[in-house]
């Protein structure tokens, strides 16, 4: 027996709320992959605290898509019960955590990101997201403080760590772009105030990204070739696996509880 | 497990409504900011704190455990230096 997925009604405004959603569930669900596994101890915690922070964001923003859809679906069902082409998070959250420097820039690109982007949406004229944006705005903070950190350790450590790292921007370049894209479904949000046009943030991401990057004496790509799909649904290969393994228990014994 | 070079650092935190930073650990980290940021993270994750202190481990000056005897016993036996021989009158309050 197996659960079978559910139907969303995506109103612009619940698919809004529910991309940003899955953005932090499923990087919170890749960083808790690395519970037990991290270098060192106290990475380890760290680690777990901005995956929970980050659950702790998804699970305030499926309440409030449940709400505004009002069809009886609530953030479990969301979380569990939706099939990979019904996600629309970034295709960057959902690549593999492989070695530390991968984590870390992955981590740093998108909190630069969150960070803004939370910042300027504390002034939605939706209250819910505002609040949601006020909260979540501090955790990012640190998250991008904590990620800064171990770019600039990385890049300016070994030529091992260097390399890494320098190899991890390279490949996670092309999943940036997508933070920064807007289709016809947000423009109706944007111009009532409830939605932020991210594009207006870009200069300022990478203000950021560029001057620890360069602290790190590490290198930009130069190329602009973006990848997109995430927020339609279309994802790599890697995120039906993710989700074959957070929704196991859901599907094999439908509302199981322990 | 930590590399063997990552240097140990003490950690101290202020609670919310304490008035001294107290010791509550330790952890390894590559230098004083990841030390602070490994603290915050380890040690204040359920609200313990609202000020951390880190500290090289290695600045400790610590007494020996050997001169115990010299050290401390010679205390133990002056009850007269406990102020419990005065009343302290109400209005003083808290000491």
């Amino acid at each position: 027996m197996s659960a079978p997925s559910i139907k969303v009604q995506e109103t612009p405004l619940v698919l809004y709320v529910l991309r940003r959603a899955d953005d932090a569930l499923i990087l919170g669900h890749r960083l808790s992959e690395w519970c037990g596994h991290a270098p060192m101890l106290e990475e380890d915690m760290a680690l777990a605290n901005i995956a929970l922070d980050l659950l702790g964001q998804a699970r305030e923003l499926y309440a409030y898509a449940a709400k505004v859809e009002g069809k009886g679906n609530d953030e479990d069902k969301f979380a569990y019960l939706r099939d990979v082409r019904q996600y629309r998070n970034l295709l960057l959250a959902e690549q593999p955590n492989g070695d530390f420097a991968r984590t870390m820039v992955r981590q740093f690109f998108y909190s630069a990101f969150a960070d803004l982007y939370w910042r300027a949406t504390m002034k939605s004229a939706d209250a819910t997201l505002a609040a949601i944006a006020a909260k979540s705005e501090k955790e990012s903070a640190y998250h991008l403080r904590h990620s800064s950190e171990w770019i600039v350790r990385l890049g300016d450590g070994t030529e091992e760590s260097h390399a890494r790292t320098q190899a991890a921007i390279d490949e996670f370049w092309a999943f940036t772009g997508e933070m920064f894209a807007v289709d016809d479904s947000e423009r109706g949000l944007i111009e009532a105030g409830v939605a932020f046009d991210p594009a207006g943030l870009k200069q300022q991401w990478l203000k950021t990204v560029t001057s620890v990057i360069a602290e790190a004496t590490l290198i930009l790509p130069k190329n602009d070739w973006m990848q997109q799909g995430g927020r339609a649904g279309r994802h790599s290969e890697h995120l039906g696996h993710l989700l074959s393994e957070l929704q196991s228990l859901q599907r094999s014994f439908p509302g199981a509880t322990w | 497990m930590a590399t063997p070079n990552t240097p140990l650092w003490e950690v101290f935190i202020r609670s919310r409504n304490g008035l001294a930073h107290k010791h509550c650990g330790s952890l390894h980290a590559a230098d004083s900011t990841m030390a602070l940021q490994a603290a915050r993270d380890i040690y204040t994750r359920r609200g313990e704190g609202l000020s951390i202190w880190v500290v090289p481990s290695n600045a400790i000056t610590a007494s020996d455990p050997s001169e115990k005897g010299m050290m401390f016993e010679p205390a133990e036996s002056k009850i007269y230096r406990h102020p419990t021989f005065y009343d302290v009158p109400e209005e003083v309050g808290h000491m």
